[in-house]
């Protein structure tokens, strides 16, 4: 280990049963995945049952709530949709996102075997599997998501900087010209003290 | 135009030099010294001071009546306010702080933005545990109290979240720099290095990421480099010398100076240590960066040097000709603000800002201009530089290198236009 200040000895030695209990996390290596499996068939049954009521029967949203399937080939449109198909780089997500954070309002709240189901629904429903398969922890790592490959490391600063050039102080443009305003658009809340 | 050289003014907020200079403020020429003007008389007296009033007269509230004082009932207007298009529920959504209505740089505690995923947890303090676990010598379970027993910092940053200005990438869309702007606020946090604590449980040399997660229903986490964690990076239990609010983490939030938001994990459970990051959702599906050509930027962590004038703005119209102060503020992740430039001409021509208070790395600063309105439109911006010399870019530079769809990590200059009433409304300007 790492050369460290004297410990004050604060604090406590985690029990193995609290360890287990809060470490839940699942890495796109598959570490954390916990024993177990679900089908397609299974999943949508739990799907309909916990999620459709946000998500939709096909996970293609209702209302404003979250669209989990479709979107594909949309990243460079004016209006991308960006789902666990056409977005998300790895399935590990999905199963760590619902396993601590769903079904909004009651999370923490699924077995292990209905959120594989519900993972195997999701890839069946972005047309990444057919309707006989089954996910479970041996099989997890296989599935890779379409846009893995996509994501790319910060490489801002991406504008240009004092370094290359102070900025400009007088007689900077010839003309300036308003070219868009909010209040056309006109989606401020009304109350929000602006003058009328 | 030949600047002169009184324009310049010191960016190091010890000066008063600029306070008694005003920027001429038409569209006209810039740095001319106001006129010298005698002050009017009133034509009756005025019986706010001729009459006595009920509050020269009567006994007032005793100390026993405002045991947690609050603003004065004149202040009523001055709250966070919320865009209920936005989001699809309370819980996971946003409100924005009211940055027309502050002064200084330390954000009120009731006044600070609110960002939650799950609604706001509301914990016992004594049933709060942190808990340490992966790759290190000790896996420990820490109370509050044994965290109030660490060696304490006091330190002042900036949170800002990712989505601050978000809404704008397309264009001019909502009229308030509450709304533009008010994802961010800076307080005192008073707390332990994480460095400190970690050095408690003995990081073990294979280590290189954490992962925060929150105790709250959205159980929020996130992938932290553990350079970062080892740097600056705080365990909080207090912002502004009281306790955190529930809706700020109470009872123990993580502070990542000069990185978004997000990654400021709430009601801190636990922090793992690993040798890889997580890709959590919350840095996958959201806080990624899609670029033009489909690609998408992932851990953009820092808060490039932004700034906005919050007076005046669309909730703060001009009311006088004459003398005015313009307000801003202006930050960086990267560091100290080292200047602020201001123009009233849509950026032909530009000033240096007079920076009022502590100039502090990742925090808030505020700056002033003295300026003269003659009733004319205006279009008035402000630029920020950081002490890496960073430059804050036009929204036309950032759409050049990013496109529309980022949706977050918008710092573009702000655009505000006075009209001859002195309403002032967000727009772009060529």
């Amino acid at each position: 280990t790492t050369a460290q200040a004297e410990p004050l000895g604060l604090g406590r030695e985690a029990l193995p049963e609290e360890v287990a209990a809060w470490n839940t996390d699942i890495r796109p290596d598959g570490q954390g995945l916990p024993e177990g499996s679900g089908s397609v068939l299974q999943g949508e049954e739990v799907f309909a049952d916990q999620c459709a009521v946000c998500h939709g029967d096909f996970a293609e949203g209702v209302d404003r709530w979250p669209v989990l399937a479709g979107g594909h080939g949309t990243l460079k449109s004016r209006n991308p949709v960006k789902t666990i198909g056409s977005y998300w780089p790895y399935l590990s997500t999905a199963y760590d996102y619902i396993e601590r954070a769903m079904p909004f309002g009651n999370a923490r709240s699924l077995s292990s075997d209905e959120i594989y189901g519900i993972v195997a629904y999701l890839l069946y429903m972005n047309d990444l599997v057919d309707d006989e398969f089954v996910l479970s922890k041996e099989n997890f790592t296989e599935i890779h998501l379409p846009n893995e490959a996509n994501f790319v490391a910060d490489d801002r600063p991406d504008t240009p900087t004092m370094a290359q050039a102070e900025p400009c102080m007088t007689n900077c443009k010839e003309s300036v010209e308003i070219t868009a305003r909010a209040q056309v658009i006109d989606v401020t809340p009304e109350d929000a003290g602006i003058p009328e | 135009m030949k600047k002169e050289p009184r324009d310049i003014r010191p960016a190091d907020g010890q000066s008063d030099n600029g306070r008694r200079r005003f920027l001429k403020g038409g569209l006209a020429a810039l740095g001319g010294v106001a006129a010298t003007s005698v002050a009017a008389r009133a034509a009756t007296p005025a019986p706010e001071i001729t009459e006595v009033q009920e509050w020269n007269q009567f006994l007032g509230d005793g100390v026993a009546a405002r045991p947690y004082g609050m603003p004065s009932q004149f202040e009523k207007h001055v709250v966070r306010r919320d865009v209920e298009w936005l989001t699809a529920s309370r819980e996971s959504s946003v409100n924005f702080t009211p940055l027309h209505d502050l002064d200084g740089i330390i954000t009120p505690n009731g006044l600070c933005f609110e960002r939650h995923h799950g609604g706001i947890a509301e914990i016992p303090p004594e049933k709060h545990r942190l808990m340490i676990n992966g790759l290190v010598d000790r896996e420990l379970v820490f109370t509050m109290d044994d965290l109030k027993r660490f060696p304490r910092v006091n330190r002042i940053f900036f949170l800002e979240c990712a989505a601050n200005s978000g809404m704008e990438w397309r264009g001019a869309q909502l009229n308030g720099c509450q709304f533009t702007h008010g994802m961010v606020h800076c307080v005192q946090y008073t707390g332990v290095l994480l460095k400190t604590v970690l050095e408690e449980c003995g990081v073990k040399t294979n280590a290189k990421w954490l992962m925060p997660e929150g105790a709250d229903a959205s159980g929020m986490n996130r992938s932290v480099p553990l350079e970062k964690a080892l740097d600056d990076c705080m365990l909080a239990f207090s912002m502004n010398g009281e306790a955190l609010r529930p809706e700020q983490g109470y009872p123990l939030r993580l502070v990542v100076p000069g990185w978004e938001g997000n990654m400021w994990v709430k009601w801190l459970r636990r922090i793992e240590v690993g040798d890889q990051p997580w890709h959590t959702r919350e840095e996958t599906s959201k806080y990624t960066d899609l670029l033009e050509n489909g690609k998408s930027r992932r851990f953009t962590w820092v808060m490039d040097a932004k700034s906005v004038v919050t007076n005046p703005s669309p909730q703060a119209p001009l009311r006088f000709k004459g003398p005015n102060v313009l307000s801003g503020l202006a930050w960086s992740g990267r560091g100290a603000i080292k200047r602020v430039d201001v123009t009233l001409d849509g950026g032909k021509n530009w000033v240096t800002a007079d920076i009022q208070g502590p100039v502090l790395p990742k925090s808030l600063t505020r700056f002033y201009v003295n300026f003269e309105w003659d009733g004319k439109p205006l279009l008035i911006q402000s630029r920020a530089i950081d002490d890496t010399g960073y430059v804050q870019p036009t929204k036309n530079e950032l759409r050049a290198a990013r496109g529309t769809n980022s949706i977050y990590h918008n710092n573009g200059i702000q655009t505000w236009h006075v009209r001859e009433n002195g309403e002032v409304e967000n727009v772009e300007v060529s």
